[in-house]
Formats: structure tokens, sequence, C-alpha cells
């Protein structure tokens, strides 16, 4: 079972450090990276498949990032990964969702796989179409909001959510399959996967190294383009109920009640 | 004096700073919200310990042929400090499986090691230090528990007390006198007594003041048969080994000291920013600023004099008591200093449980007394100074 999982280095939304540059990009340099968490959801996926499979199997990550992204890789490696590629490049700076997703699609095309998993989408961007656009690029079958993941003989089989509960969808390998939260906690690396880590292939990949033909890409390619941006308005002071679950209770429902919302 | 020197800079390695942030991590998310409960109802919390063996955790202090992670002295000491900020006795599962297994480590023989490091690495088994006596305590050589050989294996009888996880460890290393004619300083000798062996229990449990989640045990050893297989080192080599131990395990709870510190230090900072009296946080006065900028200066300096010590001691240094010592020394004044501040800047609420820093108090003050109290720190500090042995 051969697994390439999509990630992308996204600046840690727990540092409370995320802002944009004077170009409206996100500033990568304010806080430290991490690797975006519904990725993570999507990497635990892709462990837990291989080590299920009797076959055995490898897991790739594939990230377009700024260079120093191979650090932000490390920890995916050390809860399992078997590998990383890189596609790295300065004319990638600015680059929007299509063309992120045009060079994934361009350097998967360098890959053996037989499933491509993703996160649903990114804590920086929130875009959440880059997967789906990958697998229209490729060609390859799209499953979404994944609750189950099940793989037999060259055909994947998906518990997609839905509103009303969830589909059951079938496709032929290779196929692309978008995560969600419900497949499982991902992992805390061991320390000897985070000793072995750095031991881990990071391949890089430059634009010139991929055949993209002559499909434009990178900042001066953006299709969209941020115009402005504000912060949301402060909320009020927040009241916060504590105390043994009966008595709780009652303070919400007293306080429901008095602005007659029930 | 020379020492020899470590080719290290100041700054932490990048798999130290990686081990550091991963830990503290998996403590934050998974140890923390077990802190309080831990020691309410001062239970050994078998989760931890299963936690700390399925990330490798245990295995840091093991070399990577018995199966552990060979993670240095410092790093050892790097993963107790992240788990003391949270929660010190689920950190004292790692200093003891530390301290219990280095008599193996350091003077036990090939087989020895197979035979026992193995399981200790993936935390499969439990290991715990018997050295001290009702009546030997700070004078260990003046323990009792006597080891007769008889044939081919030793009879031991006696008692020990004080003895952390004593009554849940798989395996005890054992100090016993074999010569009770010979010096202060070779009447000792050092054994494994595998839990299960006929004559050997764990009659009593002590309740105590903090890390109310470590089970501290009364041992008692009737008749105990011993094969010499188990016997660690030779004959007379048990105090000794026993020093040489507490040098490597010392800087162990000099790392549990300032991880208690720290944690003390976050919870009382984060208070001035939220507590509001006279119309201001509390922060805004100088008296509080003073006091925690002092908490801060007591922290990173027992930090940095830790750090230090488990590198010189790593490199093999001729002076790694003296380090030892030191590094212990000032972090268990500095633990208890700052937790007794940190309760103080949290005033009432610092004195009742809603709050974790009395129970940060209570626990750091054991860092002042086990492992060598304060005192014999500066008995060993001042032999190294005034040249003597």
């Amino acid at each position: 079972m051969r697994i390439v999982v999509l990630t992308k280095p996204v600046p840690d939304p727990a540092a409370g450090q995320e802002r944009l540059t004077s170009q409206g990009r996100v500033d990568r340099a304010a806080s430290p990276a991490v690797v975006n968490g519904n990725d993570e959801y999507a990497l635990e996926a892709a462990l837990k498949l291989v080590e299920a499979s009797p076959d055995g199997g490898e897991v790739t990550l594939l990230s377009m990032a700024p260079a120093a992204a191979p650090d932000t890789m490390r920890k995916a490696l050390a809860m399992g990964a078997t590998r990383g590629v890189l596609v790295t490049d300065p004319g990638l700076e600015g680059s929007d969702t299509l063309s992120t997703a045009r060079v994934l699609a361009a350097a998967l095309r360098t890959l053996e796989y037989d499933l491509v998993l993703a996160g649903a989408d990114t804590s920086d961007g929130g875009g959440g179409v880059v997967p789906a656009a990958v697998a229209a690029i490729l060609g390859l079958p799209y499953l979404s909001y994944a609750a189950t993941i099940e793989p037999e003989d060259g055909k994947v089989r998906v518990r997609r959510l839905s509103p009303t509960g969830y589909d059951v969808i079938e496709a032929p390998l290779p196929a692309l399959v978008v995560a969600t939260q419900v497949l499982g906690e991902p992992r805390y690396p061991s320390l000897k996967g985070i000793m072995g880590a750095r031991g881990k292939e990071v391949a890089t990949r430059t634009l010139a190294e991929l055949e993209l033909g002559d499909v434009p890409v990178g900042g001066d390619a953006a299709t969209t383009k941020l115009t402005g941006s504000t912060k949301p308005p402060q909320r009020g002071a927040a009241r916060v109920v504590r105390g043994p679950a009966a008595e709780a209770a009652k303070e919400v429902v007293d306080f429901l009640a008095q602005r007659r919302l029930i | 004096m020379t020492v020899p020197t470590a080719a290290t800079g100041y700054r932490l390695t990048e798999d130290q700073r990686d081990l550091r942030d991963a830990i503290r991590l998996l403590a934050d998310e998974r140890i923390a919200p077990r802190a309080a409960e831990i020691d309410r109802t001062a239970e050994f919390p078998t989760d931890v310990r299963e936690l700390l063996a399925n990330h490798d955790i245990l295995g840091l202090p093991f070399a990577v042929e018995y199966g552990g992670v060979g993670g240095d002295l410092l790093s050892v000491c790097l993963a107790i400090e992240a788990i003391s900020r949270v929660c010190a006795t689920s950190a004292l599962i790692l200093a003891v499986q530390e301290l219990g297994s280095l008599p193996i480590v350091l003077a036990g023989s090939a087989e020895q090691r197979d035979r026992w490091l193995p399981d200790l690495a993936s935390g499969r088994h439990l290991i715990a230090f018997a050295l001290t006596e009702a009546e030997a305590g700070s004078d260990a050589a003046a323990a009792r528990t006597r080891a007769v050989r008889d044939g081919d294996a030793y009879v031991i009888n006696g008692s020990k007390r004080f003895i952390s996880q004593g009554n849940i460890a798989d395996l005890i290393t054992v100090f016993a006198v074999t010569d009770p004619e010979a010096g202060r300083h070779r009447n000792l000798s050092c054994f494994v007594v595998e839990k299960g062996m006929p004559g050997f229990s764990a009659p009593r449990l002590e309740h105590k003041m903090g890390i109310r989640g470590s089970p501290t045990a009364e041992l008692a050893f009737v008749d105990v048969r011993v094969p010499t297989a188990n016997r660690v080192g030779e004959e007379g080599d048990g105090f000794s080994i026993a020093m040489r131990t507490l040098d490597r395990s010392r800087p162990a709870i000099a790392a549990q000291a300032v991880g208690i510190a720290q944690g003390a230090l976050e919870v009382a900072a984060k208070y001035a920013t939220e507590r509001r009296q006279f119309g201001r946080p509390i922060g805004d006065f100088q008296l509080i600023q003073g006091m925690l900028a002092d908490m801060d200066a007591a922290t990173e300096s027992a930090r940095q004099l830790l750090y230090k010590a488990c590198t010189e001691i790593e490199a093999g240094s001729p002076d790694a008591s003296r380090w030892s010592a030191l590094c212990k020394l000032v972090a268990g004044d500095a633990a208890m200093r700052v937790t007794t501040d940190a309760v103080q800047v949290l005033g009432g609420y610092g004195y009742i449980d809603e709050f974790p820093v009395e129970r940060m108090m209570r626990d750091a003050k054991i860092t002042q007394l086990y492992e060598g109290t304060q005192q014999i720190q500066r008995l060993v500090i001042a032999r190294a100074l005034l040249g003597r042995d």
C-alpha cells in the first residue's frame, strides 16, 4: 500500500501570532511553522492503513512550501512517514490555490502511489479546494469527508460524512481521499520516531524539475488577489459557567430563559 | 584541575530540542489533566506509566542495543523537567527507572545487562533503588540489611525504608552488608532482588506531604535467597556503586526541581496578568513583579547549572560528584523558594487546591531531601573544594 499525504506547513495556530504581511500574504516569519492540523489526521489515517495492510507499505509526504519546510516535515516523519518530497522554488512565492494544485499534481506525476490523502483545509488559507483541484487535474476519483477508509483489492470504499449521516462511496485505485477528524486522533511521535526522523529522506524538487508545460504558476499567475483584511470585532466578555453539572445546567437554563431564548 | 572539555556550545542540540518539545506537548495534553487527581487520590498512575512506556520515554536512559533510545544524561533530564512542569509524581516514574537501573548499567556484567535492561527499556518492568534504611539515611554506610553467602546464593535479611515504587517494581537493586568487619566503604554489596522471590515483601506505604502518587514503601527481607548471578559487581563494591549511581541520578532530581519551579512560575505569572485588585492586574504592582523576576532568576540559574552539570558528567568529568551535588543543591532550594513564592503571588487562592501551586509547593520539598539531603550535598561540594576524600 503506497500512500502520499499532502501536507502544508502553516503558522502555529497555538502561538496566536497569525497575521498577514503588508502585501497581504501570510506572514510565515511571524511564528514557528507546524504541520497543518487537518493534515495530521490524514497522515494518521495513512499510517494506520499501512500498518493494517498485509503487504505493509510506505507513506510519502508531499509539500509545496518555502525552503525551510524540512523542519516541519520532521515531526510528520517522526510520526512514522517513510520519506518526504518538498517542492520548493522562489518562483512559487505568492502562489494561489490553483497554482498550488497544479504544482502538487505535477509532483504527484513523478511518484507512484495507490492512494493520496489530504486534510480538508488549512488553518491559514482555509480554502479547502486544493485536494479537489489536484484530483481533477490528475483525473483521480475524489472521495471527500471520509469518516472511514477501507481499501480492498484495487478499490477503496469510503464513508463520506453528509449533513444527514453518511454516504458509502467506492472508487478504483489510485484515488484521492480527503480525511476528516473522525478518522482518529493523530499519534504523538515516539522518541525513537523523533530520533529517527532526521535520517529519513526529504527529496526536493524545483519548478524546473517538474513538467508543468506552459501552465503559469507562482505569484504572477495568481488568479485571486487579496484587496483588504480586517479583524473581526472583539466579542464582549464571555460568561463562563463552571461547577457541577446539575448546577451548571440550571445556570445555563436561567441565562437562556432570562433572554427569552427558551 | 583539568577537566576534559566536551565539544558543546551553550545551546541544546536539535535532537534535544525536538525531544523536549515533544515530551512537553505530551505532558501538557495527556499528563497535566491528571495531575490534580493523582495527588488527591495518591494512586500510582498506571496510565501515565503506560503512556511513558509507549512513547519510548522510559527507554530514554537505556542504550539502543538494549532497545532503549540512547539518550544522554541531559536528554533524560530534559524529559524529567518537561514532565515535572505539570506533574512531579509522573516525572518520578522516569527518574526512578533511571536511578534503579544505574547500578546495573554502571557495574553489571554483560550477561546481567542483557538479562534485565531490555524489559526496563521497554517499560515492561519497573525497577526501584533500595539503599535507605530506618537507621541509615544520610549515613548510608550504616545500613544493616545483611546478605550472607550460602553456596551459590546469598540469603538476605533486613528492611529498607522510603523506597520509591518499592512495592510495584519488578526488580529492586538492594544494598546489603556482606562484610560487617570491612571498613565503612567496603561493607556493602549490591544485589538485584526480583518481585515474587520468597521472603520479600512491601508491608507498608508512607503517607507523604507531596509526590503523593508515587508509592513510597517499606521493604522487608526475610531469608530471601538471591542467586549469586544477581549480585552486581564484586562483594564490597556496593557503596562505590551507590555513590557512582547518585552522581548520575542527582541531576535527575535537579531536573524535577527545575520543572516544578517552572510550572509554578508560569501559573503565578499567568495569575498576575488575570487577577485584578485596586482596579488593575496585580502584575502591574512592583512588589509582584519583583517576586516574579526573582522566581525566574532562581529557576533559570538552576536550569543552566543543571544543563552544564549534565554535559560535564556525560563528558566524564572527574568532578562529577561536585557537579551533581551543586545542581541538586541549587535546584532543590530554587524549587522550594519559587513554589512558596508562587503560593504567595496567588494569595488565598494559592492555598486551596483549586490552583496547582499548593501541590507544587508540597511536591518541591522532597527535592531538598531525597537522593541526599541539601546538607549532604554541601558536604560533597566542600570535600571537592578542600581536596578531601
